[in-house]
């Protein structure tokens, strides 16, 4: 898996305590490269930026700063930023009239899905769109593109694919924007094609020249790699780009194509896809996209998600229960619930910047939602009392609860004492801000989780398979490695 | 022959023989710096392998070679020499080109099912129409089972393929469970006694658990109707892709046990590298390349060309 630059860096910086020359800067530069490599961005534009960012670090003060890998992260991210920006979200609407736009990209990249999504998105903001289905090429493209407008009750230009070309839908779903009148924006959906196709560049090229859209952007997937200068390039060359919208973010792409596609096309990088319902289009932001690039987590989304999921009243109630000491098993289960609304541990932690590399960390452990169905399990066995009494169960109670939920007698005990730890600890977070908690949650990841009573509570999620001591985790770390060489061994044998 | 002409001809054979000395000389001339060295990063990284298979190449090449008078071309055949054996596997993964249908593991029984899975818009349902058509064109009967039941017209786009080829088609309503398409796909070519059955699903991003676990369901529900199915689990992959490869393989392996890969795209400029990554950590073998839009633009996976085209 990826390692986290931040990581990284903390790592190539440890020896020299804080002392840095400018050869050292130099080396940790290297580690900021092949973190920039690993994400994806393109090898080119990696070794520009790497010069840049060098020269930049050696002339400022990092010298003499504190936390020198801190600093020089900081140096790297503004960067990254300003590279990846200004953003420009506007779609430059023609003050009266109809506005063109129009898609273009490589096969498969989203360009339909993304029609459907602007269109919707415009659409909410007032204008009156309509569709255009000019990918006469793809089977059943032209009833995508329909199937979408339904879906948002936008018209949609279509001809069938036989008897027309792409120019001429073009052109008459132009016209019959202007016909109807009560369409001010019209967006035209082009059929995939490779930068290398000469013949389908130039259809685009014509429908650029003959229809004239006041703004055309590259539909461009996320998950590519070194590859996407290429394209991009060729593309607005042809073209001449207003913008980019960056495609499947809603994976775990590290997305270094949004730095790559920016640098060699130089247009803004407006929108991002974050899934396949029509809904799920969001304004790119480069900062946040930086820190996605270099694995330093998404706090700003977090902190989004975690308003829009959480019921505030029930987090409320459970902090004031945690300040007074009064947090019981149940309450506990409903804070579980909360948190998985925001979506799977893994993640939501890589969400939180620093616990990136925990993720990693934890490969060997399994599954935390796993774990957490198994907390639940465990926790639904128990009587209502016992819920609100952890400290008295006993041994028959917990041998009771292990059989009920399936699990080991064991489990049951350490569910129960970790839960006492973690009380305390949340007593203590619980009069701390939602970002002070992160900060100290981000601190405990950083001291390798070696405070005792103070253990993040993913640790004490992953522990309902066993003492999360460090003998076990090697061992299962160990079993889970054999498991995959074996596994590596079948598929050879094949 | 006459005397001058065997002098002449003795000649010509001196001065071929000097000439390959001199160019051997010359090549052997070079002394492998940094700067070469970084060449051949360069050209091992834009090919999408990763830093760590490029990291591993370039520690041996220093170790070896570096300071040393070597000859460039013969360190990039060792290099491709290596990557091929790779991607061979133990030769068990070197397909036999003329025989397009040796990369697939069918069944005795009928009917063999082979099952589709990958990232959204990888390629899915283009390279099923295509690998029908081999099949087809070889003899053998298919039937399509249309497990997109989610996105927009992906129903309509098999069966327009479907009407190409002239096979058989099982569809559901959008929104059905994909499982119970995939489920009757098989009755049907039990009680057709077609060949085989091919399963088109919902392009995913494998983040995604539920629907991992969708995928899981399928994989299973098919083992049920038919014991020892799926026999191909393949994973299309878009050549375009960088790094996130290697997590789309490893998720959709723990889902569906992939058995192969089908490497779409490959006819643009990208040079599908991850799937050396893939297979160095993985072992899941390439079995087809997908090189265009067309019904017939599938070619059984060959090591060498690929390895060749990756530095071309
Ligand atoms: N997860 C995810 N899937 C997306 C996103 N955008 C598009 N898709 C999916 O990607 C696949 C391809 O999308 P399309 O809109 O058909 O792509 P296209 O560029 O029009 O494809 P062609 O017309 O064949 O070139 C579909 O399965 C979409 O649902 C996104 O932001 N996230
Ligand atoms: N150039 C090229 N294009 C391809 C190739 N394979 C598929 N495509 C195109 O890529 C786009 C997406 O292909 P699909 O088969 O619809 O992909 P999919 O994985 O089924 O997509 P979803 O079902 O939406 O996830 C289409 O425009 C195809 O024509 C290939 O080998 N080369
Ligand atoms: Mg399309
Ligand atoms: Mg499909």
């Amino acid at each position: 898996m990826f390692e986290s630059i931040s990581n990284r860096l903390r790592g190539a910086f440890s020896f020299l305590g804080g002392k840095l020359t400018e050869a050292n800067i130099r080396d940790g530069m290297q580690q900021v490269r092949k973190a920039l490599l690993e994400a994806d961005v393109n090898y080119e534009v990696v070794n520009s930026f790497v010069t840049t960012v060098t020269e930049q670090a050696v002339g400022e003060a990092v010298l003499k700063s504190v936390r020198p890998s801190e600093q020089i992260i900081g140096i790297v991210n503004d960067e990254l930023i300003n590279l990846m920006g200004p953003v420009d979200h506007s779609f430059h609407f023609q003050k009266d009239g109809l506005t063109i736009l129009m898609m273009c990209g490589l096969q498969g990249s989203g360009k339909t899905t993304t029609c459907g999504k602007l269109a919707r998105m415009l659409k909410d903001q007032g204008k009156k769109p309509m569709l255009v289905a000019a990918d006469l090429q793809r089977p059943a493209a032209v009833d995508q593109l329909k199937v979408i407008g339904d879906q948002i009750s936008v018209p949609v230009h279509a001809e069938e694919p036989g008897k027309s070309t792409p120019l001429a839908v073009c052109q008459n779903g132009i016209k019959e924007a202007k016909r109807r009148g009560d369409i001010n924006v019209i967006i035209l959906d082009t059929a995939g094609r490779l930068h290398v196709d000469d013949e389908l560049m130039q259809e685009l090229e014509q429908i650029d020249n003959k229809c004239q859209p006041h703004q055309v952007y590259l539909v461009c997937d996320a998950m590519t790699g070194q590859d996407a200068v290429n394209s991009a390039k060729a593309f607005n060359d042809a073209m001449e780009l207003d913008g980019v919208i960056l495609t499947k973010l809603d994976g775990d792409t590290r997305g270094g194509a949004a730095l790559s596609v920016k640098y060699v096309t130089g247009v803004p990088i407006k929108f991002i896809g974050m899934g396949e319902q029509l809904d799920k289009l969001e304004p790119f932001h480069p900062d946040r996209m930086a820190g996605r690039i270099l694995g330093m987590g998404d706090i700003v989304s977090l902190v989004e998600k975690a308003q829009m999921h959480l019921d505030e009243k029930e987090m409320a109630d459970a902090q004031a229960k945690m300040a007074a000491g009064k947090f019981t098993l149940k309450d506990f289960q409903k804070s579980m619930k909360q948190i998985r609304k925001l979506g799977p541990m893994g993640e939501v932690m890589k969400m939180i910047p620093g616990m990136g590399g925990m993720v990693d960390a934890m490969q060997g452990f399994g599954d935390p939602d796993k774990d957490m169905s198994h907390i639940d399990g465990i926790i639904n066995s128990m009587t209502p009392w016992e819920r609100d009494h952890p400290d008295k169960i006993d041994r028959s109670r917990r041998n009771r609860i292990a059989r009920g939920s399936g699990s080991a007698p064991n489990e049951i005990t350490n569910l129960l004492k970790q839960f006492e730890a973690m009380s305390g600890m949340m007593a203590k977070m619980s009069n701390m801000g939602f970002l002070e908690r992160m900060r100290a949650v981000q601190e405990i990841s950083k001291g390798g989780m070696a405070i005792p009573g103070l253990d993040t509570p993913t640790q004490k999620m992953r522990s309902a398979r066993g003492p999360a001591d460090p003998i076990a985790a090697r061992e299962a770390l160990k079993k889970k490695r054999k498991a995959e060489r074996d596994n590596k061994k079948k598929n050879r044998r094949r | 022959m006459a005397f001058f002409e065997k002098l002449k001809a003795g000649l010509a054979k001196t001065k071929q023989l000097l000439q390959t000395d001199i160019r051997d000389l010359l090549k052997a001339g070079e002394i492998l710096d940094e700067p070469k060295l970084t060449e051949f990063e360069k050209r091992l990284l834009r090919t999408d392998m990763g830093v760590a298979a490029a990291d591993a190449i370039m520690d041996e090449l220093r170790a070896k070679h570096l300071g040393r008078t070597v000859v460039l071309d013969d360190i990039w055949q060792t290099v491709k020499d290596k990557l091929k054996s790779l991607l061979r596997g133990d030769g068990n993964s070197n397909w036999d080109s003329e025989n397009p249908l040796s990369p697939l593991k069918l069944s005795s029984t009928k009917p063999s099912v082979i099952l589709v899975a990958g990232v959204n818009g990888a390629g899915k349902t283009t390279s099923i129409a295509k690998l029908a058509k081999l099949l087809i064109s070889t003899g053998n009967s298919v039937v399509l089972a249309a497990g997109d039941t989610f996105r927009a017209a992906a129903v309509e786009q098999l069966t327009l393929w479907s009407q190409r080829l002239g096979c058989d088609i099982v569809t559901k309503p959008s929104g059905t469970d994909p499982a119970s398409v995939a489920f009757v796909g098989c009755e049907q070519a039990l009680s057709t006694g077609k060949d085989v059955v091919i399963v088109d699903t919902a392009g995913r991003l494998q983040t995604s658990q539920n629907l991992m676990q969708e995928l899981t369901k399928i994989h299973r529900v098919i083992g049920k109707k038919i014991p020892g199915a799926p026999h191909e689990s393949l994973l299309v992959l878009d050549a375009t892709t960088g790094q996130n490869g290697l997590s789309q393989a490893r998720n959709f392996s723990d889902a569906t046990q992939c058995t192969g890969l089908i490497l779409a795209k490959l006819d643009g400029t990208a040079k599908g590298g991850v799937a050396v990554a893939i297979r160095q950590q993985m072992g899941i073998p390439v079995k087809y390349v997908g090189v265009g839009e067309g019904i017939d633009d599938l070619q059984v996976f060959s090591p060498d060309n690929f390895v060749d085209a990756l530095f071309a």
